[in-house]
């Protein structure tokens, strides 16, 4: 057995647990955490595939940002343990997974919309291959998919931005543009006077 | 299956003939250090252990060592233990793709620099994990400082690193230092240097940025409960990842093993050059942290995102139009 069939396995195994704990997990923090080393094996798993550019991008995008988020959320949301039992859960959950089973299934068997994926010509490294693709054939999608995301963004902040009146703004500008003199002014007051006699 | 433990032998191997020279480094910054600000304040610095003081850090290696390890009775053991290890285990698993001279490099992969990014983007789960397991309340609110203080330095990094990867046309270190022969990135990039340099600042959570262990409001942020030898896991890390970030600026801005122009009747070996110029980066750290004051949070985020970035994405799309508009952009297939 090769090296790369040994990472293979590995990686394999630790996704699979990890998946398991995710849903199996008391804590939602540690739920979490396990989201997080199954996508870091499943960033593996595509390195050792040859598809160095998407593992690269699992990593930056779903571990170091958006799982980094789910986890922010999850440790300052004061949730406890989800109510129910594992029991009453099962019909949907057997449910949502045969639908996913079926249509993978499916697609094993259809071999999907393009066919077998075929060997990059030789000496294209597969991000300029991507990058070669996503700007020419498909960058109409690809501007939408990015339109998409755009919309929803907006959307969460009109929706989550409450206008509170009578905040205390910084303003960096003025706040630099400070002087001593117009900040410090010394008194000379006389013995006994208060803050009120000072005149100002 | 011979063959498959030869090789995982012979790969441990090459990465012992790295981290050991990188631990080495790591201990001698932590000196360099303490004579810096030592001579930013007209003091000596350390001089009693050894000559000059060079032993002192291995002394201060072997107190830490001989410290009991203090875990909080309601801390979360198993992640509390973890924090501090994956700090440093991340902090050396990037140094993989770290070429210190040609063909000198562990793995030269065709997307190194996404590589260095995804690792430097992943080495916040170390401080939110350590935040979180202490179950204590300075802890966790350097921790929630240093996620989304990271996090928002990130983004201006990206983009910095998009600039260079236009500029060489290939996202493999090796390709990226061969680009620079004719000049140094930090020369057309300039502005891009300078985001890049008070970025990883930010990112490595070093003066005038590190909130998140702000001693005058969190005690000492998230390590407030570590000691022993985990809280030396957590400083050993944050000084290999600012040795790290150093070598990423040589690499990205300072054309990496190249010799300084004019000087090449020298003939220094390339790592020579490498390790001065990392040294160089690794002194303006050091001289920062004794010069400027700590930031006030909101300056803080305020610099990253309405500053670096609106101008690091005006860089992005002015070097790629400059490059479309004299046909300049590197090609090849």
């Amino acid at each position: 057995m090769a090296a790369p069939d040994l990472f293979f396995w590995l990686c394999s195994a630790v996704l699979m647990l990890s998946s398991v704990f995710v849903v199996s997990a008391r804590s939602l923090v540690h739920a979490v955490f396990f989201l997080i080393l199954a996508f870091l094996n499943a960033a593996g798993l595509f390195i050792l595939l040859g598809a160095e550019f998407l593992g690269m991008m699992m990593l930056i995008v779903y571990v170091g940002a958006v799982a980094v988020l789910f986890l922010f959320v999850v440790m300052t949301l004061d949730t406890g343990r989800p109510g129910g039992s594992l029991r009453a859960r099962l019909p949907a959950a057997l449910a949502a997974g045969a639908i996913l089973l079926l249509e993978l299934a499916f697609v094993a068997v259809a071999g999907g919309p393009g066919g077998s994926p075929e060997p990059l010509p030789g000496g294209v490294s597969n991000t300029r291959a991507l990058g070669r693709l996503i700007y020419t054939d498909y960058a109409a999608l690809f501007e939408l998919a990015g339109a998409i995301l755009l919309v929803a963004m907006i959307g969460a902040i009109v929706l989550a931005h409450r206008y509170r009146p009578g905040v205390r703004r910084q303003n960096p500008v003025r706040q630099f543009g400070r002087r001593q003199g117009e900040s410090i002014r010394l008194e000379d007051p006389a013995v006994g006077a208060g803050v009120s006699e000072q005149g100002r | 299956m011979l063959d498959a433990v030869l090789t995982v032998l012979q790969v441990t191997a090459l990465i012992l003939l790295v981290v050991v020279p990188l631990l080495l480094c790591v201990a001698y910054l932590t000196l360099a250090e303490r004579k810096i600000l030592a001579a930013a304040h007209r003091r000596r610095g350390p001089n009693v252990v050894g000559p000059f003081g060079l032993l002192q850090p291995f002394a201060d290696g072997l107190k830490m060592l001989a410290k009991e390890t203090v875990i909080p009775s309601r801390a979360n053991r198993v992640v509390f233990v973890l924090a501090p290890v994956v700090t440093f285990t991340l902090s050396l698993a990037a140094w993989a793709v770290i070429p210190v001279s040609e063909r000198v490099v562990l793995a030269d992969i065709n997307v190194g620099v996404l590589y260095l990014f995804a690792i430097s983007s992943l080495a916040v789960y170390g401080i939110i994990m350590a935040g979180w397991a202490s179950n204590s309340k300075y802890p966790f609110l350097g921790a929630l400082r240093s996620a989304a203080q990271m996090v928002s330095y990130e983004v201006s990094i990206g983009f910095v690193i998009v600039t260079v990867v236009l500029c060489a046309g290939s996202l493999n270190l090796t390709e990226i230092v061969r680009a620079q022969e004719k000049i140094w990135y930090v020369v057309p990039l300039l502005p891009m240097a300078v985001v890049f340099f008070i970025s990883s600042l930010a990112e490595t959570n070093r003066a005038p940025f590190d909130l998140p262990e702000d001693e005058a409001a969190l005690v000492a942020g998230y390590a407030t409960e570590y000691s022993s030898m985990l809280f030396t896991m957590f400083f050993l890390g944050e000084y290999a990842s600012m040795i790290l970030m150093s070598a990423m600026g040589t690499i990205l801005f300072l054309g990496g093993w190249l010799p300084l122009p004019g000087t090449a009747a020298l003939a220094l070996p390339g790592f020579v050059w490498f390790a001065l110029k990392t040294a160089f980066l690794l002194f303006l750290f050091l001289w920062v942290r004794a010069t400027l004051p700590r930031y006030r949070y909101d300056q803080l985020m305020r610099i990253g995102w309405k500053v670096f970035l609106p101008l690091s994405l005006a860089w992005v799309v002015l070097t790629a139009g400059a490059l479309v508009a004299f046909d300049a952009l590197p090609g090849g297939k």
